[in-house]
């Protein structure tokens, strides 16, 4: 296993002897090539858990339990070597593309400082590393978007430079945290293709999180179903989809606006009898 | 993408780029030498005696005009130049460092902010003696805490955005992310500052001369001249006026370009 967590509990410090457990014990595991999607509403726990999983928690949480990632607990790793484990070995997709670049700094220029930071390489090699890169999230015109500032490009475009950024060095996790939730519907279908190709040939793990059933039932391989901080349920995406087993579970996919039901139902996702309840 | 320009940012650059090309041409030439004593010629009004008339010794009211911008200016420049750097590397730092630091400093600020610049001006004129370095350390020890605290806010906000995420993603140290990110992405509200607080500064400039604090006599200031002034206000009222609306237009002037640059670059008022 890549990623193993066990009984991950989350809990933050608001006064000495005052805290709240946002995490109730969460367990999943996860391999190459393999993508996990995570689904829950707003609150449910989703961000810290993945916050937690790259060991970026703010310092008033407090984490027990294992986060097994290559064979070496995340939680008790000292500062200098999570700065390793991060950006080369974890990559992060954000949700807003408008928030994850920085709009002072050219768009080669963020992707090549990630590659200098953690590889002995020039300047220029860096910059055509990062226009492959470019290339490889499928971004037209690469070379000019290379000298341009992330106000000159649009949502979609943008989120394809957090990909770039996320697997510039090749990570063996990936954790996309709702990156899909602020593009429109035609880019990210775009963007879900990209991901999955790079699952596909990096063998890269992928968690990916979103409140959407939809794009949980076309990306994720297995989803983890997360309410108020616990796990309702967790299996192949295509048995918690159409037999969910939980009672929360049917009530997301009830929740689903009535098109995105009938389109699981066109492809025989079955939502069964409590679709008349 | 067309840009379009405020109207603050015109006026307030006209203004301010006329006062620094008249205080630079000062250093050159002036119409007659500011510090020439011509008694025959004292108190002459406007036109009678030079461009804007003469004061109670006969020195040429514009040539000393000039020259006090020279040192509004420059006094003003240099003490935010001081307290600005002090302030923003401070007010940045608390916003890297948080916790106990960030609340620790910020009360020292707090203290700082409390005393007003003429009591320090005082209290400084008494231990080193009046004059230019008393004048720009107590401007800049009351710019220190308007710069820390504007820097920290902004660093605040720039330091919850998920680029900063990603630089600690990529394993960089937090003096990297706020030289390579925070700062350039504040620079420009702490640039708009600058301007505002140089009109503050020089209006502190002048307050502090009109006291007898700022720099010495014979070297012309707007402040004393206006203190000159109040003995002759009914002989000679223009004595009055031509330093006080220097210090007005300037003010003005530099409120304007800051307001404008602030205008200019924050993305939400711009269309």
């Amino acid at each position: 296993m890549m990623l193993a967590i066990k009984d991950l509990k989350v809990s933050f410090q608001h006064g000495p002897n005052n805290h709240t457990e946002v995490l109730h014990g969460i367990n999943l595991s996860l391999n190459r090539g393999e993508t996990l999607g995570i689904v829950g509403e707003s609150g449910s726990g989703k961000s810290v858990l993945s916050l937690a999983t790259i060991g970026l928690l703010p310092d008033t949480a407090k984490a027990s339990g294992q986060i097994i990632f290559n064979g070496e607990n995340i939680l008790t790793l000292s500062e200098r070597a999570l700065c390793k484990i991060r950006g080369s070995k974890i990559g992060l997709i954000f949700q807003e593309p408008m928030t994850a670049l920085n709009p002072t700094m050219k768009i080669g220029n963020q992707i090549a400082e990630g590659l200098r930071l953690h590889r002995k390489i020039s300047r220029k090699e860096a910059q055509i590393e990062a226009l492959r890169l470019l290339e490889m999230v499928k971004i037209s015109d690469a070379k000019r978007k290379m000298q341009s500032y992330p106000h000159e490009m649009s949502g979609g475009q943008r989120q394809r430079v957090g990909i770039a950024i996320a697997i510039a060095l090749k990570p063996d996790l990936l954790i996309a945290d709702e990156p899909t939730t602020a593009l429109d519907v035609t880019v990210q279908a775009e963007i879900l293709d990209i991901l999955d190709q790079l699952v596909r040939d990096l063998g890269i793990a992928l968690i990916f999180i979103s409140h959407d059933l939809g794009v949980i039932a076309r990306i994720a391989d297995r989803t983890l179903v997360m309410y108020h901080g616990n796990e309702m349920e967790q299996g192949e995406t295509e048995q918690v989809l159409r037999h969910p087993r939980h009672e929360y579970t049917k009530k997301l996919l009830l929740a689903q606006p009535r098109r995105t039901r009938a389109a699981f139902a066109a492809t025989s996702i079955n939502l069964g009898s409590f679709n008349e309840k | 993408m067309k840009r379009h320009i405020p109207w603050s940012l015109v006026i307030g650059g006209t203004i301010t780029s006329t006062l620094v090309i008249a205080a630079i041409l000062s250093q050159f030439w002036t119409p007659l030498d500011p510090t020439q004593i011509n008694i025959i010629n004292r108190l002459k009004g406007p036109g009678e005696a030079g461009f804007l008339g003469t004061d109670h010794f006969g020195r040429d009211e514009l040539s000393m005009i000039m020259s006090g911008a020279w040192i509004s200016l420059g006094i003003a420049f240099s003490a935010i130049a001081i307290g600005g750097l002090i302030g923003t590397l401070i007010g940045a730092t608390a916003a890297c460092k948080r916790g106990r630091f960030e609340a620790i400093v910020m009360r020292v600020v707090d203290v700082l902010f409390a005393f007003p610049p003429v009591l320090s001006a005082i209290l400084l004129a008494a231990i080193l003696g009046a004059g230019a370095t008393t004048t720009i350390i107590a401007i800049a020890v009351f710019m220190i805490p308007v710069f820390t605290r504007i820097t920290r806010g902004a660093a605040l906000q720039i330091w919850a955005r998920d680029y900063i995420k990603a630089a600690c993603m990529a394993g960089k140290s937090n003096t990297q992310i706020t030289i390579e990110h925070v700062i350039p992405n504040i620079s420009a509200q702490i640039i708009a500052q600058v301007a505002i607080q140089i009109g503050l500064g020089i209006l502190t400039e002048a307050g502090l001369s009109f006291l007898g604090l700022g720099i010495a006599p014979p070297t012309p200031s707007w402040g004393r001249m206006l203190a000159d002034s109040q003995t002759y206000l009914s002989l000679a009222p223009h004595l009055v006026f031509v330093p006080g609306i220097a210090i007005c237009t300037a003010v003005l002037g530099l409120n304007l370009l800051g307001d404008g640059l602030r205008d200019l670059t924050d993305p939400k008022r711009k269309q």
